[in-house]
């Protein structure tokens, strides 16, 4: 095999400790955010204060790692100085880029801080290269992270049509709709993905066992699926939810229970001119973390040096789970 | 500032014949100014329509309607960033954009942004102004406080605000077509099943409770916003246009109610009323209004 550019290796970091843990099993870069809403991952017990990201810029810095501040989701009217608050502290702490999606505070961190890298959240939901390069020319940002929507050969393909950069996710927990365009939340728990970046809140998640010791899984009002004794389940979604139409009974309307896992395709991605790789995860464990950091360096170090790795402790962390390929393999996923 | 009464885009894979009679009824008796044509779900569907375009917007122009084209609010493929640049490129119609795909050949051209856009705050109003956007419709999900906020900003900047106010909610967008996976085919091998559910297909719970609707690639709401109780407020935040999302029943009852309430011909409860006995046939809802969950209803 020749030797492929070598991708930089976006980590996730949900906490101090997840950030060095990620930094130390060989992450290039770690993107996090600070607590509360301004992120796309506003959960309880995660993020950081802005001492803490000061602390792991200097952290990462020392260790030749870079830091992505994430401040993605969507301020509602009357609220955005939280925001602006956000992108000015990541800034003023020397983060490497900052992650927007909403083109409001992608405007403002384009004029209030000229020369500051701009990275285009996926909750832009950007996916086309017209709207790529509408956001180049209008705000200079350096790279995009592509909408989960999109296959390797459409990928390659706006790679050749665009101006910066692209970021793509190789692994980890998915969801069937796509980026910064989902309000099947809010519909049932009156709380946003988009304006409080949250997804199926943990608060409003409700298990019932019933006689026969099958889970009832309810988002706020709704049954969403009903869990068989021993059969596998992820963190219930609306989105991974089994559902009855009038001619199919019990099936899941959207997708199954699956995670992302694109290790068979990082030479593909390569090729097709992805400058970054992203593991998706600021929720998960630190064990977790360091598993796949270091599996997933193993791996993409092999392929950039024209070998072919071991990648069987990769296909291993999701084992017990169902994995996909998700759209990127083929249309057929559509 | 008139309020006016907008006729959103046919959303779902209507037979193209009736799609067509729809739009003369719409042409001859629907008090409403402005009326939304285009595919926004699916690149597609567009081509059904297509032989019947021409005398759709001859009717409508000649019954004094504005008309504003959509443009598809999810772009991936080769067909959808054709269709797209065949809608915004062309300057024979006003343009609603979906999507930054749309932008990119609206520079410096006035035109509108669609509901799909994701304009939640006054720095997106302030960017899309400056952009050459007119006017710009709210994102369903959007609480009063923000609409209220979104209201004062717009006076400023001069641009018209607009707010669905009637139809299924669009709740979500995916690159996988879900009635085709429902009927085990593929987006590519759909044979436009979604032709089977003119009002989207409804998805229940395995407890039988109906949840929500399928339209495509698109995630509707089960039940139908119904936005009358709030007109007036909305009115003063200054909101000046009001879009009816149609259904395959009655919508051109529906665009009339709600004209008459513009007119104060007709009180929130009266409207209400009527709009039960001829609409879709389902539960209302406004919750996301009321910063409630948004399938809930507050009479």
């Amino acid at each position: 095999m020749t030797q492929l550019f070598k991708p930089e290796l976006v980590c996730p970091a949900g906490t101090p400790a997840g950030l060095r843990t990620a930094v130390d099993a060989g992450a290039d870069a770690v993107y996090c955010g600070f607590q509360g809403p301004t992120n796309a991952r506003n959960f309880p017990g995660l993020n950081f204060t802005v001492a803490e990201m000061a602390g792991a810029v200097s952290y990462a810095h020392d260790h030749g790692a870079k830091v992505l501040a994430a401040i993605n989701s969507f301020p509602t009217a009357g609220r955005t100085e939280l925001w602006k608050e956000a992108i000015d502290e990541a800034v003023s702490i020397g983060v490497d880029a900052v992650i927007v999606a909403d083109i409001g505070m992608t405007q403002y961190l384009s004029k209030a801080h000229p020369g500051q890298r701009i990275h285009l959240s996926v909750q832009a939901g950007a996916s086309s290269p017209e709207a790529i390069n509408f956001y180049c020319r209008r705000f200079d940002i350096k790279r995009v992270v592509l909408p989960r929507i999109l296959t390797v050969a459409e990928i390659k393909q706006v790679h050749d049509e665009i101006g910066c950069e692209i970021e793509a996710f190789v692994f980890g927990n998915i969801g069937m709709m796509a980026e910064g365009r989902c309000a099947l939340t809010n519909y049932v728990t009156g709380q946003s993905t988009n304006m409080d970046g949250v997804c199926s809140p943990a608060s409003h998640v409700h298990y019932e066992e019933d006689e026969d010791r099958n889970l009832k899984t309810r988002l706020g009002e709704f049954a969403i699926d009903c869990i068989a004794c021993g059969e596998h389940a992820g963190y219930p979604t609306i989105c991974k939810g089994r559902y009855n139409v009038s001619h199919k009974q019990e099936y899941y309307a959207f997708e199954e229970p699956v995670s992302l896992n694109l290790t068979r395709l990082l030479p593909d991605l390569m090729r097709a001119g992805v400058t970054a790789l992203k593991i998706e995860g600021r929720q998960r464990s630190r064990a977790y973390v360091k598993a796949v950091v270091s599996a997933f360096r193993q791996a993409v170090d092999a392929y950039s040096e024209g070998g072919e790795p071991d990648i069987s402790n990769l296909l291993a962390l999701t084992e017990g789970s169902r994995e996909t390929q998700g759209a990127f393999r083929s249309k057929t996923w559509r | 500032m008139t309020p006016q009464l907008t006729l959103g885009p046919v959303l779902y894979n209507w037979a193209p014949e009736h799609w067509r009679d729809f739009y003369f009824q719409v042409a001859d008796e629907a008090p409403v100014d402005t009326v939304f044509l285009g595919e926004v779900v699916c690149s597609k569907r567009a081509a059904l329509f297509d032989p019947y375009l021409e005398e759709v917007v001859a009717r409508l122009e000649n019954a004094g309607k504005k008309l504003v084209f959509s443009t598809l609010a999810e772009v991936t493929s080769t067909i959808d960033r054709r269709l797209v640049e065949r809608v915004a490129a062309s300057d024979e119609f006003f343009i609603e954009a979906n999507d930054a795909s749309a932008l990119s050949y609206l520079d410096g051209r006035p035109h509108a942004i669609g509901p799909y856009m994701n304009v939640y705050n006054e720095d997106s109003l302030d960017f899309f102004a400056g952009n050459g956007a007119r006017s710009i419709c709210l994102p369903p999900e959007m609480p009063a406080s923000g609409i209220a906020a979104m209201g004062r900003q717009a006076a400023e900047l001069g641009l018209d605000l607009e707010v669905q106010v009637y139809g299924r909610i669009p709740l979500a967008l995916s690159a996988r077509c879900y009635h085709a996976r429902a009927h085990d085919r593929t987006k590519d091998s759909c044979q436009f099943v979604c032709d089977k559910d003119p009002d989207g297909m409804v998805l229940n719970t395995l407890e039988g409770r109906a949840f929500l609707a399928v339209n495509g690639i698109q995630t509707q709401s089960y039940t139908c916003l119904n936005l009358a109780n709030e007109l007036d407020e909305l009115g003063a935040f200054g909101i000046s246009r009001f879009r009816v999302s149609p259904q395959s029943t009655g919508t051109v009852a529906v665009t009339k109610s709600f004209h008459a309430l513009l007119n104060k011909e007709l009180s929130p409860a009266e409207a209400s009323a009527k709009l039960c006995e001829i609409g879709l046939d389902v539960p209302f809802s406004n919750g996301f209004y009321h910063q409630q969950s948004g399938f809930e209803w507050h009479a």
